[in-house]
């Protein structure tokens, strides 16, 4: 009955897009019609049931496209490929959404049903996606997450490229991966060193193999670094040094965006897919609701770069994500899938002991609400007050990642990032906020939830690595000991 | 050292080009090993070649009185070197025409400087930190909690600066902002990556930096004077004064000079020995089997003619022959690297800061290179052969508190419960 009481209320903020990602996740774990019956007043009767759903999908994922591609909005599209001319009717729309005014919400809909389909389509894909990984775990999700790295990279390296210099530079696409596979090796190394190590079993052959690895991990990743150097002064061609050396600081730079916030994502990953999930729905959450408050109630301009945000949709934004970063808390925390770490690299299921963080706790609400509340008091998880923090984050700070890829997109003159997302642009443009979340979500578990100190990280990453197994366990020993006598 | 800094075709009639023109005459002439060219040049030279002389003394005093006052000292040399170097590469690419319209863009590359130093120095210096403020609780709390959420600080720092960034991006200087921002990061990044390291390689033993930065200095020297000698095939398009003469013969000095070098060096405590903490007083230590001196009996094909029956050798004199094979093969590709730079983006020097040398990054080029490679092989080859479970205890008494300790207790009894669950 909690569960319901919740979404009653956010579904009092808007029917749409709340109901959208909470009808996939929960499809999954509950009868399917029995809810829709009690979310769908506009379908009467079980029958009608698909058609209305899909329909009110369909409205609901224009909302939230339009909001999507407030950022690929620029100001005036010259070619008509297809894509401009959704967005510049999209760019009337919105225009014409500032007066409040219902009706061109329908008229526009029923002209741009058919376009929007495919926009609809892959937004669909992209969401549903994006569950069933969830569902099935860490290792997919890091997976996922490696893929979407691939295509990022891939889509910045030919960003800056220009195709005549690079007909004389024939190793240059090939120096490129060099790199991005070595920082691959470093970075994934570094944070799932332990965890591979805690795969393998004491005896076998890859253990002696993994442990070797993770010894000179640091080495041999400064080795593919150094002959990349190498490689790179090697290659240098005379009137194209310009070029190549832009190439190749546009090159380090592409890898320190991209592989710092998906290290941390994956770290976040490890440590409770919650702490994933949590930032990646808030900025999405932010996204939509900043458009429906700037469809319903924009006026003044925000920020120069953007020319379609708006204050009012900003601050609703915010104070709408920062309430359902708290709500969303709670329901997502308590789950164990979504809240125990993984200590290795196996795909089970998982058992742990609850964090402190997720036992509920009642919290009596204070004397200054008034009488009709129904609810004296509320359960509530020690972990949505954090949950307040990162909405807090989300809702402001988040959006200067979006801000920073418009004006460098508006820098050197480009329209989108790429074009693998049929509707929306490249990957790049569907993560530029994200990013920044991520690393924020990272630092932010490190600093305040993680008790655990940096020395007690480096001496057991050098217990673990440098010596046996034996050895081990003979510190073990000598260390309770020790321990034992301090106390007494 | 100075074959790096040459132009192809010097235009403004400065000192400075002239030096380098004459020098170049120099290197061009001494191609034929004649005599005569050296001598006769040298007289007319021995005015230009005193003031780059001077400085050099000077360079190589200053530096050996720093050695002599301690860690902390060299530290702070370390330090002042690199905030030369920032402020000479940041200038390099500015424009001053669209930085008048951008007033507060400068003071946004210091504040980016001024994190990433918090960063980096408070990773490596902070174990020693605390070490160095156990006895007053006031100041240990605080600096413990500053540990703590250090990495929270400096990320809001960077944050705010990034907002700044974005705030005070104008219309129609998009381009020049971005690539001044790039610009800003790389910089950082490769001055605080071999900073960072060198600070590292000092608090381990000062050993561990004067080793590989001689290394490079005599690299250098012997490149030279084995060119001059016997210069003819050129090495490599991107510096044409380099021969593989001078490279290979310079090798051969090098890793012959590591090995003699690190003998002569390993015998000092003040040299080899660890500063766990900030103090700069005096220190004893137990140096590690590294630098216990060994006795081999040289093969009998050798000890025929050699006088030497058997010679002492410490155990890090095979480390030091990995390090100088390093400094003589791979180091000058930082030298190769900043030359394209200069010749990419159309600059003599990098800055003017030393009479006769140019700017500080063109001594540092090399340097950087190997600053970083000593610090990985330190740790990657010179720190774990000698782990033993006994260091690690003392480790764990000295730096852990006791809560700490029994986290770790903890932690490892859980981890090998689960191995041994799992075999």
């Amino acid at each position: 009955m909690r569960i319901l009481s919740y979404f009653l209320l956010c579904f009092a903020f808007s029917h749409t897009t709340i109901f959208v990602f909470f009808f996939s996740f929960f499809a999954l774990s509950a009868n399917l019609s029995s809810f829709s019956s009690l979310f769908l007043p506009i379908s009467a009767s079980k029958s009608h049931f698909p058609i209305d759903v899909i329909l009110l999908i369909f409205f609901a994922k224009n909302k939230t496209l339009r909001a999507m591609e407030e950022e690929n909005v620029t100001s005036s599209p010259s070619t008509p490929v297809h894509r401009l001319r959704h967005r510049r009717r999209s760019n009337e729309v919105v225009m014409d959404g500032d007066r409040v005014n219902a009706s061109p919400l329908l008229v526009n809909d029923r002209n741009k049903y058919k376009s929007f389909m495919v926009r609809t389509y892959s937004t669909l894909w992209m969401i549903g996606g994006f569950v069933l990984i969830v569902y099935m775990g860490h290792l997919y999700i890091t997976a996922m997450v490696v893929v979407i790295q691939i295509f990022m990279a891939k889509e910045l390296f030919n960003l800056l490229r220009k195709a005549p210099e690079d007909k004389c530079l024939p190793w240059i696409k090939q120096l490129n991966w060099h790199f991005f596979f070595t920082a691959m090796l470093f970075v994934y190394g570094r944070i799932l060193s332990q965890r591979l190590a805690n795969t393998m079993t004491a005896d076998q052959f890859f253990y002696r193999l993994v442990t070797g690895l993770i010894k000179y991990h640091m080495a041999i990743c400064y080795l593919l670094y150094i002959i990349g150097f190498m490689w790179f002064i090697l290659t240098l061609k005379k009137k194209m040094y310009k070029y190549q050396f832009g190439q190749y600081a546009w090159t380090h730079m592409i890898l320190i965006v991209v592989f710092t916030q998906s290290s941390f994502t994956v770290a976040n990953i490890f440590e409770g897919i919650f702490w994933f999930l949590l930032p990646a729905s808030l900025i999405i959450i932010n996204d939509i609701f900043a458009y429906i408050f700037g469809f319903f109630f924009g006026r003044t301009p925000l920020i120069k770069l953007s020319p379609k945000k708006t204050w009012e949709g900003f601050i609703g934004a915010s104070v709408t994500t920062i309430i359902s970063a708290f709500v969303l808390a709670n329901i997502l925390g308590r789950y164990p899938w979504l809240t125990c770490p993984r200590q290795d690299l196996s795909t089970g299921w998982l058992q742990c002991d609850a964090d402190p963080l997720f036992k509920p706790e009642p919290f009596a609400l204070p004397a200054w609400i008034p009488e009709w509340f129904p609810w004296k008091e509320m359960t509530v998880l020690p972990v949505q007050w954090h949950a307040l923090c990162l909405g807090l984050f989300a809702s402001i700070i988040a959006p200067f990642g979006g801000f920073f890829a418009s004006g460098f997109k508006r820098a050197f003159k480009i329209k989108d990032f790429g074009d693998s997302i049929p509707g929306h642009g490249g990957i790049t443009d569907r993560m530029d906020c994200q990013m920044v979340m991520a690393v924020f979500a990272y630092i932010y578990l490190q600093s305040f939830i993680v008790s655990q100190s940096v020395s007690v990280d480096k001496i057991l990453d050098q217990i673990l690595t440098n010596l046996t197994f034996e050895e081990q366990q003979a510190l073990f020993v000598k260390l309770g000991q020790m321990l034992k006598d301090k106390l007494s | 050292m100075q074959k790096e800094t040459a132009g192809d075709a010097p235009s403004a009639p400065t000192t400075r080009v002239r030096h380098r023109k004459r020098n170049s005459d120099v290197g061009a002439g001494a191609g034929k090993p004649n005599g005569s060219h050296l001598l006769v040049n040298d007289s007319k030279k021995y005015k230009s070649f005193l003031i780059r002389a001077y400085s050099t003394v000077w360079m190589i005093g200053g530096f050996a009185l720093i050695v002599y006052l301690g860690h902390l000292y060299i530290t702070a040399m370390v330090v002042v070197i690199q905030i030369f170097m920032a402020r000479e590469l940041f200038n390099l690419l500015r424009k001053t025409h669209e930085d008048k319209q951008l007033p507060g863009f400068r003071l946004l590359n210091w504040h980016f400087f001024f994190t990433a130093m918090l960063f980096v120095y408070g990773r490596i210096l902070s174990q020693r930190l605390v070490n160095t403020v156990t006895p007053d609780k006031f100041l240990y709390r605080l600096v413990t909690s500053l540990i703590k959420y250090h990495m929270a600080i400096c990320y809001s720092l960077y944050i705010s600066g990034f907002v700044w960034f974005i705030l005070t991006l104008k219309k129609k200087m998009y381009k020049y902002q971005f690539s001044q921002y790039a610009w800003t990061h790389m910089i950082l990044i490769v001055v605080f990556t071999q900073s960072s390291f060198t600070v590292a390689n000092i608090f381990e033993g000062i050993f561990w930096f004067l080793l590989p930065a001689s290394l490079i200095v005599i690299n250098d020297i012997f490149a030279y004077i084995c060119g001059f000698f016997f210069g003819r095939t050129p090495l490599i398009k991107l510096s044409p004064k380099k021969t593989w003469e001078g490279f290979i013969g310079a090798s051969i000095t090098t890793v012959i000079s590591a090995f003699l070098l690190a003998n002569i060096m390993g015998r000092f405590l003040w040299l080899t020995c660890p500063r766990e903490d900030l103090s700069t007083g005096w220190l004893h230590c137990d140096p590690g089997p590294l630098f216990k001196q060994e006795t081999h009996v040289l093969p009998g094909w050798i000890s025929n003619w050699f006088p030497w029956k058997e010679i002492t050798i410490l155990p890090v004199q095979w480390h030091a022959l990995c390090l100088g094979l390093f400094a003589s093969i791979i180091a000058p590709f930082g030298g190769f690297f900043a030359s394209g730079f200069k010749r990419a983006f159309k600059i003599k020097d990098f800055g003017d800061s030393i009479p006769g040398h140019g700017g500080i990054t063109d001594r540092m080029d090399c340097q950087m290179v190997m600053a970083v490679f000593a610090y990985i092989y330190h740790q990657s080859f010179v720190v774990p052969e000698f782990l033993s479970v006994d260091k690690l205890l003392d480790q764990i008494i000295t730096s852990l508190t006791l809560e700490e300790q029994q986290a770790l207790f903890m932690k490892l009894g859980q981890m090998l419960q689960e191995k041994v669950i799992g075999s």
